[in-house]
C-alpha cells in the first residue's frame, strides 16, 4: 500500500568522504611522524622507516574501511516514515515513523563546519531508535529538518 | 487534623498543613543513627571526656527536632483550581504546582516509624520527569489514602474519587512462595554456599576459616542486604485492579502503594529464571512511560521498570497479562536451526511472533524472558545484521518502545523474513496507532481508556466497530446490521 518506494535512496554528500579522508590522513600522518621519530631515536633508521611504513599501510587500510562506511550511509523519506541505513560490519536499518518524532536536531562540530556539513538527528522516545544522518550539505540539512518537522507535526496532530 | 495550631484550615484560602506528628516521624528517621553514634562514642571515650560527646549528640537531636518543627511550620498545601500547590522552606522558598491532569502516579510510603505513628508519606510523580516531583510527608493515613484517590482521579471532588475506590484482587504473593523464590535466587545461593563452605572449613581449619570470613564479611553482608531488601520490599505483595491501572501494595517495614496505569504500559516482560522453572514460577515486569512521547518535546522520556508480580505461577502471570494487554497470544515461530551456530546458548529459547496488535519475543540464555510489546506503542522498527549473522543469512528485527531498555527482539530470523517483518511491523504499528481511539486524548498526556461501545470503524471498511475493554473487537456494524470482521485482516 503505502509501502511503495516514494523516493529513491538519498546519500550523504561526498563532502562526508572528504572529511573522513582528511581525518584519517591527518591522524595517520601525525602518528607516523611521532612513532617514526620515536623509533628513529630508540632503535635506529631502519626501525623508524619500518614503523612509518607499517603505520601508513594501516592508515590506507583504515581509509578503505572508512570509504565503505561512508558508502553504506543512505536514507529515504517515505510517506509515513524515514528510513536510515548504515554500517558495514553491523548493518542497521531504522524505520522511524514521522508521527513518533519528538524533535529534530541539527548539529555541526568544528570539523564538520570546516567542510560545510552538518548532522541531522531524529529523536524519538526510544533511546534505541538511532536515526542519525551525518554529512549533509547545509542546504540539504535545513531542507530535511524543515520537512521532518513539518511531517512530524502534521502526523502527530492528525492522530 | 490538628486543633491547637492557629488556623491550619482556614476556609477562605484552603491552605492545609501536614500532620502535626510529621516532625516526630521525620526526625525519628535519625534515631537509629543517633543511637549508633551514641553507642560508638560511649564505648570509644569511656576513659576520656565522654560527657562532652553525649552533649554534642543531644545538641544534634535538638537541632534536628527544631528543624523538623520549623519545616512542618512552613510547609503547606492546597488545591488551586486544577493544580495542587505545595509550599515549603523557611530560607529558600520552594513553591511547586502540580497540574492534576498531568499526575502520573501517586505512591503512599509508610516507613516503620510512620506506621507506628499512624501517618504516611505521599509521593506524587508528574508527566515529564522520572523522579518524585511532589512530596507530602506526613499525612494522616486516612487523609493520605483519600488525597491519593482524588489526585489519581484528576479531580478534587471526593465523591468522584470515592467511586474509584473499588477493585478486584488480581494477584498476590504468599509469604512462603516469596521466601522460596528469594532463596532460589542466585544471590542467596551464593550467600548460603559461601556460609556453608566457611562452616565446613571451620571444622578443619578454624584459623583459615576465620581469616576468610573476615575477608568476605563485607561481601556477605551486602549480599545479605540484597536478599533482605527483596524479601522486605515484596512482602505481602498484592495487586488490585483499579479503574486507572493496577494498584500494588507491598512491603514489610515500609508499605509501598503504587499504581501501574494501563495506558502507559510500553512493554511487559515475563522472566523465568532457571531455578524457578521446576516450580513453574515466573516474574512479571512492566515498563511504564513517565511521559507521553509526542508531547514532551525536548525532554527525555523517563521509563521505569516495575515488578508487576515478583513471583507467581504462569496462570497468575497470564491473568495479569490478560488484563493489561488483553491476553495477546500471537503464534510464535522458533529461529531457524542455523541460528544455533550464532547463539548456541540462547537458541533453545529463541522464538518470536506477532499478530495485528502485539509482538511477542522470547530471548534469554539461562533465564527465559518473554516480552510483549503493543505495536501501538512502537517508536521505531530496526533491522540489525551483525558480522556473525551475515554468513548465516540471519538478521534481528527490533521493535523499540519508549525508554532505554524496553524492546521486542525478533532475534536471528531469516533475512527474507526479517525484511518482511520490517515492512509488516511498520505498517501494523501505523494502523494500530491510528486505530486506537485513545490516541486523540493521548496527545495531551491525560488519557484514560474510552468506555466500551460503538465507535466509527478505524479501518473505514464498515460504519462502526465495537470497542471493548481497551481494544477493538471483530464486531462491526453497517446500517444497523451486525457482522464480524477482524480489524487487521489475517493474511
Amino acid at each position: 500500500m503505502t509501502m511503495s518506494e516514494d523516493q529513491a535512496w538519498l546519500r550523504p554528500s561526498p563532502g562526508l568522504w572528504r572529511m573522513r579522508r582528511a581525518e584519517v590522513v591527518t591522524s595517520t600522518a601525525v602518528l607516523a611522524a611521532f612513532f617514526g621519530l620515536v623509533f628513529l631515536a630508540a632503535a635506529g633508521a631502519t626501525a623508524g622507516l619500518v614503523s612509518v611504513v607499517v603505520l601508513l599501510a594501516l592508515g590506507a587500510g583504515f581509509s578503505w574501511f572508512v570509504r565503505r562506511r561512508y558508502r553504506a550511509w543512505r536514507y529515504q523519506e517515505r510517506h509515513e516514515d524515514l528510513l536510515v541505513a548504515r554500517g558495514v560490519m553491523v548493518q542497521r536499518l531504522s524505520v522511524v515513523p514521522y508521527g513518533r518524532m519528538q524533535f529534530v536536531e541539527v548539529t555541526a562540530g568544528p570539523i564538520e563546519r570546516l567542510f560545510h556539513l552538518s548532522t541531522v538527528k531524529l529523536h524519538t522516545a526510544a533511546a534505541a531508535s538511532d536515526a542519525r544522518i551525518p554529512g549533509l550539505e547545509l542546504g540539504e540539512a535545513a531542507r530535511l529538518r524543515d520537512r521532518l518537522t513539518e511531517l512530524g507535526e502534521s502526523m502527530a496532530a492528525g492522530m | 487534623m490538628t486543633t491547637d495550631n492557629p488556623s491550619p484550615e482556614t476556609p477562605d484560602d484552603g491552605w492545609q498543613r501536614l500532620h502535626p506528628l510529621s516532625p516526630l516521624a521525620r526526625v525519628g528517621r535519625l534515631v537509629p543513627a543517633l543511637v549508633l553514634l551514641f553507642l560508638v562514642s560511649t564505648v570509644h571515650s569511656k576513659a576520656e571526656n565522654g560527657r562532652a560527646e553525649t552533649d554534642y549528640l543531644v545538641l544534634i537531636t535538638l537541632a534536628s527536632a527544631v528543624y523538623g518543627y520549623v519545616h512542618w511550620m512552613v510547609t503547606r498545601w492546597r488545591f488551586e483550581g486544577d493544580t495542587l500547590r505545595i509550599e515549603t522552606g523557611l530560607i529558600r522558598k520552594d513553591s511547586r504546582r502540580l497540574p492534576l491532569a498531568r499526575i502520573q502516579a501517586v505512591d503512599i510510603v509508610r516507613p516503620l516509624l510512620a506506621r507506628i505513628l499512624g501517618v504516611s508519606e505521599l509521593r506524587i510523580r508528574v508527566a515529564g520527569s522520572g523522579s518524585t516531583d511532589g512530596k507530602l510527608a506526613y499525612l494522616a493515613e486516612s487523609q493520605a489514602a483519600e488525597l491519593r484517590l482524588m489526585l489519581l482521579a484528576g479531580h478534587h471532588d471526593p465523591e468522584v474519587a470515592a467511586s474509584a475506590n473499588t477493585g478486584l484482587p488480581m494477584a498476590m504473593v504468599t509469604t512462603s512462595r516469596l521466601l522460596g523464590s528469594v532463596l532460589l535466587s542466585l544471590v542467596s545461593i551464593i550467600l548460603m554456599g559461601t556460609v556453608a563452605t566457611l562452616a565446613v572449613l571451620d571444622q578443619f581449619e578454624p584459623r583459615t576459616a576465620a581469616a576468610m570470613a573476615g575477608f568476605l564479611a563485607v561481601y556477605l553482608l551486602s549480599f545479605a542486604g540484597v536478599v533482605w531488601r527483596r524479601l522486605s520490599g515484596q512482602y505481602a505483595f498484592i495487586a488490585v485492579e483499579g479503574p486507572e491501572g493496577v494498584r500494588i501494595r507491598r512491603g514489610l517495614l515500609q508499605t509501598i502503594s503504587e499504581t501501574v496505569p494501563y495506558a502507559r504500559i510500553q512493554a511487559v516482560r515475563q522472566v523465568e529464571p532457571l531455578l524457578w522453572r521446576p516450580f513453574g514460577w515466573c516474574r512479571l515486569e512492566v515498563d511504564i512511560a513517565g511521559a507521553t512521547a509526542r508531547n514532551q518535546r525536548g525532554e527525555g522520556t523517563a521509563v521505569v521498570r516495575k515488578a508487576l508480580l515478583p513471583v507467581g505461577s504462569q496462570q497468575d502471570s497470564w491473568h495479569l497479562l490478560a488484563r493489561l494487554l488483553g491476553a495477546p497470544d500471537p503464534e510464535r515461530t522458533p529461529a531457524p536451526r542455523r541460528a544455533k551456530l550464532k547463539a548456541p546458548l540462547s537458541f533453545h529459547f529463541l522464538s518470536a511472533g506477532h499478530d495485528g496488535t502485539h509482538a511477542v519475543c522470547v530471548t534469554g540464555r539461562i533465564n527465559r524472558a518473554t516480552t510483549w510489546v503493543p505495536l501501538e506503542k512502537s517508536q521505531s522498527i530496526r533491522r540489525v545484521q551483525g558480522p556473525l549473522q551475515r554468513p548465516l543469512g540471519l538478521a534481528t528485527v527490533h521493535v523499540d518502545v519508549a525508554g532505554k531498555r524496553a524492546r521486542a527482539e525478533f532475534r536471528d530470523r531469516e533475512v527474507a523474513e526479517a525484511d518482511r517483518l520490517v515492512e509488516e511491523l511498520s505498517e501494523l504499528s501505523r494502523v494500530a496507532r491510528l486505530s486506537s481511539p485513545r490516541s486523540p486524548v493521548a496527545s495531551d498526556g491525560t488519557h484514560g481508556v474510552p468506555p466500551s461501545g460503538w465507535y466509527p470503524d478505524p479501518s473505514g471498511r464498515h460504519e462502526q466497530r465495537y470497542w471493548h475493554d481497551g481494544r477493538w473487537t471483530e464486531h462491526v456494524g453497517d446500517g444497523g446490521r451486525r457482522s464480524s470482521e477482524a480489524l487487521i485482516p489475517t493474511p
